[in-house]
């Protein structure tokens, strides 16, 4: 069974171009705050939506729909209608994090496939599971705090299906379970749909010297010709104790290519490639390097040597939690 | 309103836990939840501690519960979760993981670290035996005053976070180590040397969070000191009050005295500022813009470099 | 398609020279009315832009001795050529082929960002919102040249192609290779 590339698509646009370039099944989510990448430009009205769905299924690639914020109280309606266009626009699944939400889906639209989305971050088989009795979730997205060994040691406790990041940025943290952004900029993942949002972004340069500031805070200086940094929190540079550096992580992104023979040992369904905000170019590239990596493998040829690093925040790579030593 | 002791989330030695507890028996708080909720390595150095703390306490008329980690992910943390449910005492639940373990019947609480921000996620929680819920500190009144009254109608308690450095992330990844070039396998227990986490500032040197093991926190103290009437009015039932190494006894006192009327917020905001002047305050989360802001005057802040 | 996005090329020094001393107003003029032409074709980028289609951009090739300074306008855009600062909200400075090759979807933004190709500076959250509304629209600038030069669209088409081939700057859409 050839691994399932899963990529992003923060436009209708960029969903054609991901189709085009050979994704499996693409992810995208609704113009509003019931997805995680809620940024300006961004994302699908319920037109596009239906229309990009069309498009990929008769090419013959999927659709998966991010709701994977928690719905605001008071104010769930918004999420539950998202839930329900989603089905209505004949979306192959949708992807959940909030246990309100997923009883809400799993009682009013049994027949809509469901996703555990990273935000729950379900790290363990016993959760795991739990989520697949109580809201037959037939699928999770695995927080990126395990290590290879770790998800083979899930997969064989279950039977949910396994999708796992490979590619793009990294949270260092378990996801949906940061509220760095909110604390140092009112905006917040879980209920915004954004982490250290552009509004609270600003770059001073000064004589070649760059600093980025999130929020007023200034967590970023690089010189003349270093690659620039976004000022996400945890990607940082602080200063503790007598020691200044990047102490949570440094400005890197996951790519796990090399890694995916291990992954797919390990009974891994499907790699996941992040990247929402990105453009329809780094989608292109990104899906197309991907595919042939696994078509490579499924045939039995060496994986390809990776070309991405230009894409990479940072320009740097690292294969996060996935191998032991980054705890 | 009630007064809970949220679980310690640094690593303090033994004898210090053990005193920290013996101490709390004769303050005047209703419940304290305690146990390991940040980091499992910690767990051996006081376990064995654990059911006198327990004993102790409910002898002094306290409620008690015990949490689970806030992350689960090796083999052994979910024996230890599997495990917990078998000490007969309650059990605060701060990773879902420990949900299934638990008898059906048993009295449930949730903790701050469980995402519970709609009333969809309340009643499903209710549904299955959960009485009580420690909102997570990221909420905003308003959402708090919905809460409150969605948990009157199914019976569950609502409790917000009344005090301490806020819990504001967990990870795989242990800091603390990184810091010192160790692995998380071989920390050598880095985090020992900071019993209310290593204060992280940024590159103006302006204090921002603090690094405790895997979980990063907030330089500031949250306090909901001035604002206990709004909540009372909004239907919280209970304050959360996070351990902290220096003056908790006195700590626990002033919130009980506002509680009581004793003294007003304003003077106990007073009183707190003067016990501790490098200590900085926030109220963000519940009425302000951003979590690290404060409603009150601030001092400026007092640098450590 | 795109391959490295290591080089970018610069706009040849001493056409720019030249450029120095032509008079602006002009090639303003023709601008916005080849904007207000996209608009019309391309309606759902303005709506893209959201909370920032009333701001005022500033583009700056680096290259050039002029700056771009473009107002949305709701759907209406003016588009003004000046040689000093500019003035907006937000100013997204790089190489002229660079800015061109992004609207083009030859090169990613961030990746041009991250390598300090492209810099962005004042509200990071409008640039952000102009770069994703741009590369959703899949402009192709030669084309709309084009299809409002009459009867020179053919001969016009073959310039920018013959261009294209000999400075590697995105005057057109790459093709998306077919996969399936």
């Amino acid at each position: 069974m050839v691994m399932e590339i899963v990529c992003p698509a923060g436009t209708p646009a960029a969903l054609r171009a991901a189709v085009k370039a050979g994704a499996h099944t693409v992810y995208c989510g609704f113009n509003d705050e019931t997805n995680a990448r809620n940024f300006p430009g961004l994302n699908f009205d319920r037109q596009e939506m239906r229309e990009g769905i069309a498009f990929a299924h008769a090419h013959g690639s999927k659709v998966l729909i991010a709701i994977n914020t928690f719905p605001r109280a008071g104010n769930e309606a918004i999420w539950h209608r998202a839930v329900a266009d989603a089905e209505s626009c004949h979306v192959d699944a949708v992807i959940l994090a909030d246990l309100g939400l997923l009883d809400y889906a799993a009682r009013n639209h049994p027949g809509l496939r469901r996703h555990l989305s990273v935000q729950a971050a379900a790290a363990n088989a016993d959760v795991i599971n739990f989520y697949a009795r109580t809201f037959d979730v037939k699928r999770v997205v695995l927080p990126r705090v395990l290590s290879v060994q770790e998800i083979a040691a899930i997969n064989a406790e279950t039977e949910v299906e396994t999708e796992v990041f490979v590619f793009g940025g990294l949270c260092v943290m378990a996801e949906g379970r940061c509220s760095l952004s909110s604390y140092a900029t009112g905006l917040s993942p879980n209920m915004n749909g954004v982490c250290s949002p552009a509004s609270h972004v600003e770059y001073r340069e000064d004589k070649g010297v760059l600093d980025a500031r999130l929020g007023g805070y200034t967590i970023h200086r690089v010189g003349q010709n270093e690659p620039a940094p976004y000022p996400t929190l945890c990607k940082g540079c602080f200063g503790a104790s007598d020691k200044r550096g990047h102490l949570f992580e440094d400005p890197v992104s996951l790519n796990a290519e090399q890694l995916i023979p291990q992954l797919q040992k390990a009974g891994v369904t499907a790699l996941k490639i992040e990247g929402r905000q990105r453009s329809r170019s780094y989608v292109t590239q990104v899906v197309r390097n991907f595919r042939t990596a696994v078509d490579a493998l499924e045939a039995g040829r060496p994986m390809p040597e990776g070309m991405l690093a230009r894409l990479s925040e940072g320009q740097a790579m690292t294969t996060g939690a996935y191998k032991k030593t980054w705890r | 309103m009630e007064l809970t002791v949220g679980p310690n989330q640094f690593f303090w030695s033994a004898d210090r836990w053990t005193e920290f507890y013996d101490d709390l028996a004769s303050t005047p708080v209703n419940r304290v939840v305690l146990g390991e909720l940040v980091c499992s390595k910690r767990l051996p150095f006081y376990q064995d501690r654990i059911p006198e703390a327990v004993s102790t306490l409910i002898e002094a008329g306290k409620e008690v519960a015990l949490t689970s980690l806030a992350l689960i992910t090796l083999k052994r943390e979910r024996k230890q979760t599997a495990e917990l449910a078998e000490m007969g005492v309650e059990v605060e639940i701060n990773d879902l993981t420990a949900l299934p373990h638990l008898p059906k019947g048993a009295k449930l609480s949730v903790g701050p670290l469980v995402n519970v921000y709609n009333e969809g996620t309340l009643v499903w929680l209710a549904s299955q035996g959960v009485r009580r819920i420690c909102l997570t500190p990221e909420l905003p009144l308003a959402s708090v005053r919905t809460l409150a009254f969605a948990g009157a109608d199914l019976g569950v308690e609502i409790e917000i976070w009344g005090h301490g450095r806020l819990p504001l992330a967990i990870s795989g990844r242990c800091y603390h180590a990184r810091l010192h070039k160790r692995t998380k396998d071989n920390c050598q227990f880095a985090c020992e040397d900071d019993p209310d986490g290593l204060d992280v500032t940024t590159l103006e040197g302006k204090p921002f969070l603090a690094m405790n093991g895997v979980q990063t926190l907030s330089d500031t103290y949250a306090t909901a000191l001035h604002q206990i009437d709004t909540l009372s009015e909004a239907g919280v039932s209970a304050l959360r009050l996070s351990p902290q190494s220096n003056g908790f006894i006195e700590l626990c006192k002033l919130y009980r005295q506002v509680l009581d009327k004793d003294i007003s917020g304003a003077d106990a905001v007073e009183t707190l500022t003067r016990m501790d002047d490098n200590v900085r305050l926030s109220d963000g989360f519940l009425t302000g813009n951003r979590g690290v802001d404060w409603s009150g005057e601030q001092a400026q802040p007092t640098l450590r470099i | 398609m795109s391959q490295s996005q290591a080089l970018i090329p610069l706009f040849p020094p001493g056409l720019a020279r030249v450029l120095r001393v032509i008079p602006l107003a002009p090639l303003s003029l023709s601008l916005t009315a080849y904007s207000r032409k996209i608009a019309k074709t391309h309606p759902s980028l303005f709506r893209r832009l959201g909370e920032f289609d009333h701001v005022k951009f500033v583009l700056d090739p680096v290259d050039l001795p002029f700056v771009i300074c473009l107002a949305p306008n709701g759907g209406v855009p003016r588009v003004t050529v000046t040689r000093g600062k500019g003035d907006g909200v937000a100013r997204i400075s790089g190489p002229l082929a660079a800015l061109i090759g992004l609207v083009h979807g030859a090169y990613d933004g961030d990746a041009l960002f991250f390598s300090r190709d492209l810099v962005v500076e004042g509200d990071t959250g409008a640039a952000l919102a102009l770069r994703n509304a741009i590369d959703d629209a899949e402009l192709d600038l030669a084309q709309e040249i084009a299809a409002i030069s009459g009867p020179f669209s053919g001969p016009l088409l073959h310039l920018t192609a013959f261009i294209q081939r000999h400075t590697q700057v995105y005057l057109t859409r790459p093709e998306e290779a077919e996969a399936w």
